[in-house]
């Protein structure tokens, strides 16, 4: 059967967050591109809606199961308020979903309890790396088995949060197949580097991370000795990151669409002018369109199918609709758009690294 | 509960239709875009008969219409199913697929504003043996989108109205009034002063004196359709054939009902456009992939080929603008408002086919261009989806009016 309806419960969800995100998060956010904090307030805020925690079933010490579908609802909602926010506080997901999806029994029953004990849980995941052609299937940090433990190696950027959490999930390369270890932050041969500076997402603190020699116990690769299959992983990534690109795209398209209709040209509003109205036009179609590819991934995703396919075309449809929507928002706002008065440049420059944003939001 | 399940009666539908499409229209497609205004009958006779059997026509008796309304402890697929149905034909052969007999556009009309008794007296002929079609006559030589512009009159003459004017672009009129004792409904004014609240349907059944089929067009593509000029001279139909009041002041139904039935189909114009689509990036793909060309989900965009691409962007936006149109469909199930999706997923899909097939053929090179292989003819046909039922800048204005909460006044 064919549905496009969320259950009450999730209904229920999308309006708590869409009441925190819509304003507290949203100025938070717009704050934060400034002066590079993020308010710990907000953070814990969110964080208390719950969104991790009810993903993890009560064995491992949450109260609901996982449903990326729910997730996604949830995370369109977080970035609609603003994307960085969003991302730091979902974080603690990077960590502990993986090891939900892939890790042993062993891992999900030390690990999991400790992510829904208590407040916003300090972990991370670090995935990117430095170069053009970064790839998650063909990683330049490396995993040795020496016997004893695995030995990492290489350069890792992007990690948010990294001088600030006690656990990180990291991703290498062992024999060619992407693998995820368990490491624990100020672990020797780890080194978190300054805090990077980058074109959009100022308010959340990311980090390049050097790993030379450093040293992971055997019980620490993701899944255990047998290792784990990256695929629902990072597929479970693209959707999670689709979804906010489309919170964030709905936002630009909001704002744009309310200044049209108050700002006035030739004796009229704007948005009374086809060359505006069809710009609005088509945003929300594509908004539309989008939202539903991402659902679709998400539904694959929670029915244990493969969504390699769906989940990689609808995260390519919506980098494109984040980039189209926030651009047009701009173009609307003429002149006005460009000045960081309104936070539609922030979008825009934020919206231009969905292609890149690879693992770092997990539904 | 957001769910995507293809439901098992469309499953097993598209793959009887996936058959016919593969043995029958694919192999008739070159030959019907070649041989324009020539009726591929073996399709037509095979359709009515699977339509006839499956009851998707008009069935006399309390049940109307089409598909699962009897079974109204189940959600209903009707329109689903239908978008379905029509992307699989599509994607076998778009012309032949418009050829498919059937109340249509014209049977829509009926259904939307007509009585229960104009339904049975109109639609019945639709339970009959031989392949009957209806359509409707609307855009006129100097009036296509502006539809309010309309010149066609109709005057009441005692007990019957005296309809004078011209029609174009009547996809299917040669079928309906020629080929088989169809009808079509036209659109006219009562009342030139009125603007819209003057214009009526009219049924106008096959064989009606001064009612001429005067002209074929020779189009781009969709070669197998017709698209026929009909002329109305002191052209006499019964009271009974106007659809809705006759009273200008309190009577808006007509139009309105007109532009409700424009929910309905503009999804099916969209499923449409996807098979299309689909057609030509399968075929993309596979003749890639028979030069060791493949297209892996996963690999970052900037280390993809050009060509790698294009196809990938394709095959996201096809899939995009199809749970749109989906959408719309379900929404018509639920018994619930979808003008903005209808025309949100026309938008989308006449932009993705007309894009995806340009695209096609230039990925192909000699062999896109070439009449020898299809790709170059779905190029053609795809384009009257960003024409037909709304071009693609009505729909626009449609979507930015609701979206907006503008009037046709406020936005032009």
């Amino acid at each position: 059967m064919y549905s496009f309806e969320p259950t009450e419960e999730q209904q229920m969800l999308v309006e708590a967050v869409r009441r925190f995100a819509a304003k507290e998060v949203r100025d938070a956010g717009r704050d934060a591109d400034e002066s590079g904090t993020l308010p710990q307030t907000v953070i814990d805020k969110g964080w208390e809606l719950g969104i991790l925690q009810s993903s993890i079933p009560e064995e491992y010490g949450g109260f609901g199961a996982r449903s990326a579908v729910t997730g996604v609802l949830a995370a369109e909602e977080l970035a609609y308020g603003d994307l960085a926010a969003a991302m730091a506080i979902l974080a603690p997901g990077l960590f502990a979903l993986p090891i939900l999806i892939g890790g042993s029994e062993a891992q999900r029953k030390t690990l999991l309890p400790k992510a829904c004990a208590g407040g916003h849980f300090p972990a991370t995941a670090a995935l990117i790396e430095p170069k053009y052609d970064f790839d998650s299937a063909a990683l330049t940090v490396t995993a040795r088995d020496d016997g004893d433990s695995y030995v990492l190696d290489g350069e890792k950027c992007y990690v948010p949060l990294a001088a600030d959490v006690e656990h990180l999930l990291v991703y290498a390369s062992l024999d060619g197949k992407t693998q995820g270890f368990v490491v624990g932050n100020g672990t020797p041969g780890m080194a978190v580097g300054e805090r990077e500076k980058n074109m959009g997402l100022r308010g959340l603190p990311t980090y390049e991370i050097n790993f030379s020699q450093c040293p992971v116990a055997c019980a620490d690769r993701l899944g255990g000795a047998a290792g784990h299959d990256f695929a629902p992983i990072v597929n479970a990534s693209r959707v999670a990151l689709g979804a906010m690109a489309v919170g964030l795209s709905r936002a630009a398209y909001d704002y744009a669409l309310n200044y049209a209709k108050e700002r006035e040209a030739f004796g009229e509003p704007i948005a009374r002018r086809q060359s505006i109205a069809f710009m609005l036009a088509e945003m929300a179609t594509e908004i539309e369109a989008v939202r539903l590819a991402v659902w679709q991934a998400a539904w694959l995703l929670d029915h244990g199918r493969d969504a390699t396919r769906e989940a990689y075309l609808a995260k390519i449809a919506a980098d494109d609709l984040a980039l189209m929507c926030a651009d047009r928002a701009v173009q609307i706002l003429g002149g006005h758009g460009y000045i960081r008065d309104h936070p539609v440049e922030m979008w825009l420059r934020n919206a231009r690294g969905f292609p890149m944003f690879e693992g770092m939001a997990m539904v | 509960m957001i769910a995507f399940e293809m439901p098992k009666p469309i499953a097993d539908r598209r793959e009887i239709l996936k058959q016919a499409a593969e043995g029958m229209m694919r192999p008739a497609s070159r030959y019907f875009d070649e041989h324009e205004h020539e009726i591929p009958w073996d399709y037509i006779n095979v359709m009515w008969q699977a339509i006839q059997v499956t009851g998707q026509n008009y069935r006399p008796g309390p049940v109307a219409g089409s598909g699962d309304a009897s079974h109204s402890d189940r959600p209903r697929l009707t329109q689903q199913m239908l978008i379905h149905t029509v992307e699989m034909l599509s994607w076998g052969d778009a012309g032949i697929y418009l050829c498919t007999p059937g109340s249509g556009l014209g049977g829509a009309a009926i259904e939307a504003v007509g009585t229960p008794g104009q339904t049975e007296k109109f639609l019945k002929r639709f339970a009959g043996d031989k392949p009957t079609w209806a359509c409707m006559a609307m855009t006129e030589p100097h009036a296509g989108s502006d539809t309010a512009a309309i010149r066609t009159r109709a005057v009441r003459q005692g007990d019957g109205w005296t309809i004078d004017g011209t029609k174009i672009f009547v996809t299917g009129g040669h079928k309906s009034l020629i080929d088989s004792n169809g009808f079509v409904v036209v659109w006219a004014t009562i009342d030139p002063t009125a603007g819209r609240a003057g214009m009526r349907p009219f049924v106008v059944e096959a064989g009606t004196p001064g009612m001429t089929v005067t002209k074929l067009e020779k189009k781009m593509g969709i070669r197998a359709s017709d698209t026929a000029m009909i002329v109305f001279e002191n052209c006499r139909v019964p009271a009974d054939n106007l659809l809705g009041s006759a009273d200008v002041a309190t009577e808006q139904k007509g139009f309105k009902g007109a532009m409700a039935t424009f929910d309905a189909t503009r999804p099916i114009v969209a499923a449409s456009a996807l098979g299309i689509a689909r057609a030509t990036l399968e075929f993309v793909k596979e003749t890639l992939a028979a030069q060791g060309v493949v297209t892996p989900y996963g690999v970052p965009r900037n280390k993809l080929t050009a060509v790698q691409r294009d196809v990938l962007e394709m095959e996201a936006a096809i899939n995009a603008a199809w749970l749109l149109t989906l959408k719309a469909t379900w929404l018509i199930d639920q018994k619930r408002p979808n003008t903005l999706e209808a025309s949100m997923c026309k938008i989308k899909a006449g932009e993705v086919v007309t894009k995806v097939t340009q695209k096609g053929v230039e990925l192909l090179g000699p062999l896109g261009y070439s009449r020898k292989l299809l790709v170059e003819k779905w190029m053609r046909d795809a384009k009257i989806n960003d024409l037909f039922e709304g071009t693609g800048q009505i729909n626009r204005l449609i979507v930015a009016r609701r979206i907006l909460g503008y009037s046709s006044k406020e936005l032009k």
